[in-house]
């Protein structure tokens, strides 16, 4: 069994309206910040996987992110791992 | 008849909807922990407002593995009338047993006020006792309540009539001002008002009553009344 580090990103599909994002984007302007646009606010989340090969640690992660950590009716999701090597 | 409320951890309009049921409806009606396995004993079944498991994650995004929402999906299967309230709303969208899902108010607002619906279908088990078009006053109270879908599903709830109220002045940015939706099957509705709120005189409105009566009618009275005023 291997070990993998798991990075999760969650976020608003680009059609869907996000009001933290927006709100925080205002805020950014009213401190001077023009130059700042398309702010959105995301999830991150970690965990670490065991499975037998990377491939296997990334097809069950994507089963985790479609089922559980995301909603795809108003969500995307990406990820990265990287396998833990005992030191 | 004999009602269910489903108590997640968490779960904090579970007693007053209960309350309301009794009062109204004057049946019988438990309070049921999730980790019951079996709800056949019920006939309609009423999933209560609150913060489910802290609605970590996405509101009722965990409640939806609870051991009971397998219960629940094999009494929706049967036909059993379920009834999500707010955060029930939120764990039926999760669950898929309705389409679309809800989202953080637009305007960020944490908004709990009377609101003023307009009911939009009256051949549901929910709604018979209402006539379309009818303004009615049921308060909400929630920070996630902006309903959205995609718009072929929008498509389809407003072809088959399944969208059961909207709100007569938006309050939370749901696509299409609505306020609650009903499944194909017709014994799912999922609503962010809180209906239990409006059963007696002090509360501001005895709007909601007639949505558990009808609730009420329909399982006593049989299901031929539903589609009576088709």
């Amino acid at each position: 069994m291997k070990t993998y580090s798991v990075e999760v990103r969650v976020w608003l599909k680009p059609s869907v309206f996000d009001p933290q994002g927006h709100a925080v984007e205002q805020a950014m302007h009213t401190l001077g910040y023009a130059e700042a646009s398309d702010l959105r606010i995301g999830k991150y989340m970690q965990l670490t996987v065991q499975a037998e090969s990377e491939a296997e640690a990334e097809l069950r992660t994507q089963e985790m992110c479609e089922r559980v950590l995301s909603n795809p009716v108003m969500e995307t999701f990406a990820f990265t791992l990287k396998e833990l090597v005992a030191e | 008849m004999k009602w269910a409320v489903i108590v997640f951890p968490g779960s904090n309009c579970d007693e007053d909807a209960a309350n309301a049921i009794r009062d109204v409806t004057g049946d019988t009606c438990d309070l049921v922990w999730h980790d019951a396995t079996d709800l056949n004993q019920y006939d309609a079944i009423v999933l209560p407002g609150g913060f489910s498991y802290g609605d970590y994650l996405r509101g009722g995004a965990i409640a939806r593995f609870s051991p009971v929402m397998e219960a629940v999906k094999k009494e929706a299967a049967n036909g059993k009338l379920i009834l999500g309230i707010c955060n029930g709303f939120q764990v039926l969208t999760e669950s898929h047993l309705l389409s679309g899902a809800l989202l953080r108010n637009d305007h960020l607002q944490f908004r709990c006020e009377m609101t003023e619906l307009v009911v939009e279908n009256n051949t549901s088990p929910f709604t018979m006792d209402y006539q379309i078009g009818e303004r009615i006053r049921i308060p909400i109270a929630h920070g996630e309540g902006r309903y959205v879908t995609d718009s072929t599903q929008l498509a389809d709830l407003e072809k088959t009539s399944r969208i059961a109220f909207r709100y007569a002045a938006n309050p939370n940015g749901s696509i299409e001002d609505i306020a609650g939706v009903i499944s194909p099957s017709n014994t799912i509705l999922g609503l962010m008002p809180h209906p239990e709120r409006a059963v007696t005189e002090f509360m501001g409105s005895e709007d909601g009553r007639r949505l558990f009566l009808s609730m009420h009618r329909y399982v006593e009275e049989g299901a031929h009344l539903a589609t009576a005023n088709r």
